[in-house]
């Protein structure tokens, strides 16, 4: 089969592969119909994420048909239509008993090399580095979805891909980082970064009935789609983020803070900016947590900072005395994806959203390695880039 | 941007001003000797620190424009040092005229990257594609906002959908 491998830092190619096999009684495979470059494949991309591997295939966002399932699969059968979570669950640990799904004990199959990265390992993913399993990844013509007895959301009749397939991960992730605000009517909520995820956040706060929703970005095309939901723009080339979120909030700033960009912040010429660059230059810092600070620093007292936004290593000067004397909360991590699927796949269904409004680029397969850098560099106002295997 | 010829050649130029820096905050008498000029190691000293600003500022930032035309300002100071150098009684006459032509070749580079990037930028902030009817949602922000506060949302219906998936699914 075609698939898009990993090769190096900057270097992603279309490759012919072994076809997928079953390898245990809950698995299923699945014949890809639409897969999506994640803004978090670039750090894989862009190399920040330690644990790839050269051949890896990438990939966490897809959906597609069942072809084959396992002998103790009684959820699939052969032509279920499905869309496949990003996090790998087994449904029967602690942590998915109680909902926690992205930190599932069990799925990640090079727990050791979770263990000694984060303390305790969280749930495999798919084409997501080995310190989360080395799951071959979905953009690729077939997938072997383990635990495919729990993950998979089966896709009723009359929804397209392109409506559904985002149910995988950055709908969820956007509704999750809403939800962990605990909107209430009278919020301001702020949203760093107008890029997929920032944009489902945007209209989950504004679904969850947010006062008023502020989106900060430097890209126009970015800001204008997030403006087109009903969202309050601020340019951060243009403008003081700080000064315009105090004159939103008669000086109060934001009760509820959103990080959708994480580890890589453009800098923007502050000075702690220019920090980070030079400190990850010299390696002596992985994440740049410009955004992280300035949410710190500008949330109104007793407020929440969401973080759906990756982060993958240490980060430096973290003005945490403002943080902890203001009383914030900080709430954060990989999507449970599984909570929220049934509810957004209802939302979708009613009409209440159409996420397939995100999509700027489709292409065929053969054509990610160039859909990446387009992606990356933002050309041609791409925004969102679905692959056709 | 970040793989355009243009943005590779300014990290290079960052990297050189960074290196030059350096060499003259640390041996300003050795620059000296060089151009046959015989005081001013503490003016070499303060170029050399402009110039590790500068390179820093271009290495460190997704637009460095604004520091190369930092650069371009520097490089006219440089070349403004070394004509007045460049008088009968130096000795090193010679090497003056060189750093002088060499100086005036980077200006020209500092300053056709500068151009060049700050249109790259200019061309990529430019919104290409109206994406303005792209809400995605069923109806304007008022009436979703509506929505919500009838009750069709609000959190605790959230965890709830939580708990109620999280029955459904762990076995």
């Amino acid at each position: 089969m075609k698939a898009l491998c990993w090769q190096g830092k900057h270097k992603i190619t279309y490759e012919t592969v072994p076809d997928p096999k079953i390898e245990e009684p809950r698995d299923a495979i699945i014949k890809v119909s639409s897969c999506a470059i994640c803004g978090s494949d670039l750090h894989l991309f862009d190399g920040f994420m330690p644990g790839m591997e050269v051949g890896d295939i990438l990939g966490h966002e897809f959906m597609g048909e069942v072809m084959e399932v396992g002998s103790e699969n009684k959820k699939l059968k052969v032509g279920d239509r499905v869309v496949v979570p990003f996090t790998i669950i087994c449904g029967a640990c602690d942590q998915c008993k109680r909902g926690n799904f992205s930190v599932c004990e069990r799925t990640n199959r090079n727990k050791a090399l979770g263990d000694t990265a984060f303390g305790h390992t969280t749930a495999g993913l798919f084409g997501y580095s080995h310190i989360t399993g080395g799951y071959p990844g979905g953009q690729a013509e077939y997938v072997r979805v383990p635990y495919a007895d729990v993950g998979p959301v089966k896709i009723p009749d009359g929804l397209t891909d392109e409506q559904v397939l985002f149910l995988g991960d950055i709908f969820p992730t956007g509704w999750q980082a809403a939800a962990y605000c605990e909107i209430e009517s009278t919020d301001t909520v702020a949203v760093w970064g107008a890029g997929p995820v920032g944009q489902f956040c945007v209209r989950s706060a504004i679904i969850m009935g947010a006062k008023q929703v502020v989106i900060i970005d430097n890209v126009p095309e970015r800001l204008t789609m997030a403006a087109a939901a009903g969202a309050i723009v601020i340019n951060f080339d243009d403008d003081s983020v700080l000064d315009r979120l105090n004159e939103l909030t008669q000086g109060k700033g934001p009760e509820k803070c959103i990080d959708a960009v994480g580890l890589e912040a453009h800098a923007t010429g502050s000075l702690d900016s220019i920090y980070d660059r030079a400190k990850q230059a010299v390696m002596l810092e992985s994440d740049r947590p410009h955004v992280l600070r300035e949410m710190m620093y500008v949330c109104r007292p007793a407020g929440i900072l969401s973080i759906p936004g990756v982060y993958g290593g240490l980060i430096d000067k973290i003005p945490f005395g403002a943080a902890m004397n203001k009383g914030l909360t900080f709430r954060m991590g990989q999507t449970h994806v599984n909570r929220w699927t049934d509810d957004l796949l209802r939302r979708i269904q009613e009409g209440q959203i159409d996420p397939s409004f995100v999509i700027t680029h489709t292409a065929g397969l053969e054509r990610g390695p160039e859909l990446y850098e387009t992606f990356r560099d933002k050309k041609d106002s791409c925004i969102k880039v679905v692959l056709k295997p | 941007m970040q793989n355009t010829l243009t943005y590779k050649v300014a990290r290079g130029l960052g990297w050189f001003s960074v290196a030059l820096g350096t060499v003259e905050v640390i041996a300003p008498g050795a620059i000296n000797r060089l151009v046959g000029a015989r005081e001013g190691h503490a003016f070499i000293r303060a170029f050399g620190f402009r110039e590790i600003a500068a390179g820093g500022g271009i290495l460190a930032l997704s637009n460095p424009t604004p520091w190369l035309w930092a650069r371009v300002a520097g490089d006219a100071i440089d070349l403004a040092a070394l004509v007045l150098a460049w008088d009968s009684r130096n000795p090193r006459r010679g090497n003056t005229t060189a750093a002088i032509f060499a100086v005036a070749g980077v200006t020209a580079l500092d300053f056709l990257c500068a151009r060049a990037l700050g249109a790259q930028v200019e061309e990529r902030q430019r919104p290409r594609r109206d994406y303005s009817d792209r809400a995605g949602l069923a109806g304007t922000a008022e009436t979703m906002r509506a929505s919500a506060a009838s009750g069709f949302k609000t959190v605790s219906q959230g965890t709830n959908v939580r708990n109620k998936n999280v029955a459904k699914i762990t076995r």
